[in-house]
């Protein structure tokens, strides 16, 4: 069945992020925020901020105003969606000492029924991943479950490439083909300024016919369907993904992972940003009494000490095995776990890293040799 | 439209998972002191609405919650066919296992659990065993133990290599004589370091080698201990021709959830808390010689 696109005007955007409302959903969108795009619950009319943009580049980000009044010109910022599926900070559970023993209570509620508005398409990529981590596996978690389940996803193509960008060479973008309830395209021809709307789900097409938005037509389908190519065509950055996984598992050794250890500062920044990473810890706090106890599960990263801690010690000690901890793990053994890279190409850890290391660069200085060669597939 | 691949696997799990993050609670009904910094206890379900029992596989291992302090991940040490009462045996090594240590009989834990792989004790049956341990590391071995010689007949010969810092570091004394005196078995035990009192091996586990005979082809191999053991423990084994397949060991690695959730078992394409703890060598052997992976 040919998808029936519609156009949404400008003036009408907002009635969209109303609507959504009506039909029971918090509704979170991009926001200006800390000198970074950010992401908060929409309040009042459903008026979103316009005319942002910004620069990007490893170790650096401008927010800036334009005089275009878009409002979806800016690239990936600092956070992801993943703060709203998988907490920074989860209360697991509470419990309460009764004598010599204990009772457990519940932890952090579940909020309300959620709709994402702008989500790029290397970012429903990264949603795709951790669904496969936290609901495809033996276990389920229970709170990204609740979390996920009912988010009512609103995508958006970028027509516009940041300057750490790389989702084309990763296979994840610019623009979104499945995983969403609506598919934007911001389109500005002449004086018109309007969004195509795919609905990718039977939500999607009833909020579109709630809207009584009108169809596109072939015209605005296929400038929507260019801008996206432009946007693919002018990406700067690729990955090369060929063979990537197992030129990684058989580059343990490789000189490059000293190199890289000289001016990565194991901030755990490229973790943080990254839409995929999942590693969590978790802290036990109780009160001054020793009454009551809380288990709060808290975003960790792999370039920590404490990450690989055991029997007194890290197992990893020095930041060539972090790094290389993190990045063959993202790029390699991931696909062994997931059937998936753990990259999406947003390049969040190129602009956020303070030394301005780019993932792409470390991996092609790899491929590009000087291996001192201990594979494990031939040592041991 | 049909549904997508992303949502139709929010769909397709199931309505209400059991939460993994929660213990449940049992109760310490016995306490052992095994050595200066190792004890074993027994545990009982708390009861009430939780009462489910416990079964496990000899490998296997639980989190134990100790209230308002943490949760580590240990070993089941006891017998699986005693049924419904974990037994851990748990080294002092840290705030949580101090913890642990400081309850008494009566006092309530959580656990959650069992996970993890097993021992393939059914893999050995019309074959001989060899279990090699280091230090704690016969603790995940014990059930495994009790679990061949509970069914002594349908295996070859047995051999149990354990070494330990000291004599009075040997856990599982009781056992250790009790399979020494059973039909066809062998059990040859060293320490590190040895008290005037001392007359048996001195040295390393891999030292034992030379005293007992294997029939390689013929034998499977459970090994569990620090690292650089089961490393030179597989090269004496595949020196006698013991196949690589039948060569097992159990990894240890920080863990935060057991569930594959938390990331800090890693170990190149395994999780060690849900792949593991016991791998097949085979498969570990190629990132057994990476440093700091």
């Amino acid at each position: 069945m040919a998808v029936d696109v519609r156009v949404i005007e400008r003036s009408d955007l907002s009635a969209l992020l109303v609507a959504l409302r009506e039909a029971g959903y918090e509704v979170i969108a991009p926001v200006p925020g800390d000198g970074s795009i950010d992401y908060d619950v929409v309040t009042g009319d459903g008026e979103r901020p316009a005319g942002f943009s910004d620069e990007q580049g490893p170790g650096a980000y401008r927010l800036k105003m334009c005089d275009h009044e878009l409002l979806f010109d800016f690239a990936a910022g600092a956070s992801s969606w993943k703060k709203f599926l998988f907490p920074p900070s989860l209360t697991l559970f509470s419990a309460q000492r009764r004598q010599r023993s204990f009772e457990v209570l519940p932890g952090t509620a579940d909020p309300p029924p959620r709709a994402f508005l702008g989500v790029r398409a290397c970012d429903l990529a990264a949603i795709d991943i951790q669904d496969k981590i936290f609901l495809g596996g033996a276990f389920v978690d229970p709170s990204y479950r609740q979390r996920r389940k009912d988010v009512f996803i609103v995508a958006v193509n970028c027509t516009r490439a940041g300057g750490s960008c790389f989702c084309a060479s990763m296979g994840t973008g610019p623009r979104v083909s499945a995983g969403f309830d609506l598919a934007l395209t911001e389109l500005k021809i002449g004086e018109r300024h309007c969004f195509t709307a795919e609905p990718g789900s039977d939500r999607g097409e009833a909020v579109l016919a709630r809207l009584g938005s009108p169809p596109a037509g072939p015209a605005l389908e296929a400038e929507a369907r260019s801008a996206s190519a432009r946007c693919a065509a002018s990406m700067a950055r690729q990955m090369v993904t060929d063979g990537l996984r197992d030129l990684l598992v058989q580059n343990q050794e490789h000189p490059r992972w000293r190199d890289v250890a000289s001016r990565c500062l194991a901030c755990a920044n490229c973790t943080l940003v990254c839409p995929t990473c999942f590693c969590a810890t978790v802290q036990d706090v109780t009160d001054l009494a020793g009454e009551r106890a809380e288990r709060i599960r808290v975003w960790d990263s792999c370039f920590s000490a404490e990450h690989s801690h055991l029997h007194g010690a890290s197992v990893r000690r020095t930041t060539r095995s972090r790094y290389r901890q993190w990045m063959t793990h993202k790029l390699a053994y991931w696909i062994d776990q997931f059937g998936t890279s753990g990259c999406v190409g947003c390049g969040r850890c190129i602009t956020w890293c303070p030394a301005g290391i780019d993932i792409t660069e470390e991996a092609a200085a790899i491929r590009a040799g000087g291996a001192t060669t201990t594979a494990p597939n031939s040592g041991g | 439209m049909e549904a997508t691949a992303a949502a139709s696997r929010v769909v397709s799990a199931p309505e209400n998972p059991p939460n993994p993050w929660i213990p449940r609670r049992f109760r310490v009904a016995a306490r052992k002191q095994e050595t200066s910094d190792t004890f074993s206890i027994e545990l009982a379900d708390a009861g009430g609405e939780e009462h489910e029992g416990f079964s496990f596989r000899p490998g296997q291992f639980n989190m134990l919650y100790a209230f308002g302090v943490g949760e580590s991940a240990i070993s089941i040490s006891g017998d699986p066919a005693a049924g419904g009462q974990p037994v851990h045996t748990i080294r002092v090594v840290g705030t949580v296992t101090r913890a642990l240590g400081a309850l008494r009989r009566g006092d309530v834990l959580g656990v959650r659990g069992p996970f993890g792989s097993a021992w393939p004790v059914e893999e050995a049956a019309g074959r001989d065993v060899i279990v090699v341990a280091g230090g704690i590391g016969l603790a995940p071995l014990r059930p495994a133990l009790h679990q061949l010689f509970a069914d002594r007949a349908r295996f070859g010969r047995i051999t149990l290599l354990y070494g330990a810092r000291t004599p009075r570091d040997l856990l599982f004394g009781d056992d250790l004589d009790r399979w020494s005196r059973r039909r066809n078995t062998g059990v040859q035990v060293i320490v590190d370091v040895a008290g005037p009192s001392w007359h048996g091996n001195v040295g390393v586990v891999t030292s034992l080698f030379k005293r007992v005979h294997i029939d390689g082809p013929d034998t499977v191999a459970l090994i569990c201990g620090p690292e650089v053991m089961m490393r030179f423990t597989a090269v004496e084994l595949l020196q006698r021709e013991v196949p690589i397949d039948a060569i097992h060991v159990s990894l240890e690695r920080n863990m935060k959830c057991a569930t594959g959730f938390c990331g800090h078992c890693q170990y190149g394409p395994a999780f060690v808390c849900k792949d593991g703890p016991v791998f097949p060598f085979a498969r570990v052997k190629p990132w057994f010689m990476v440093r700091e992976l």
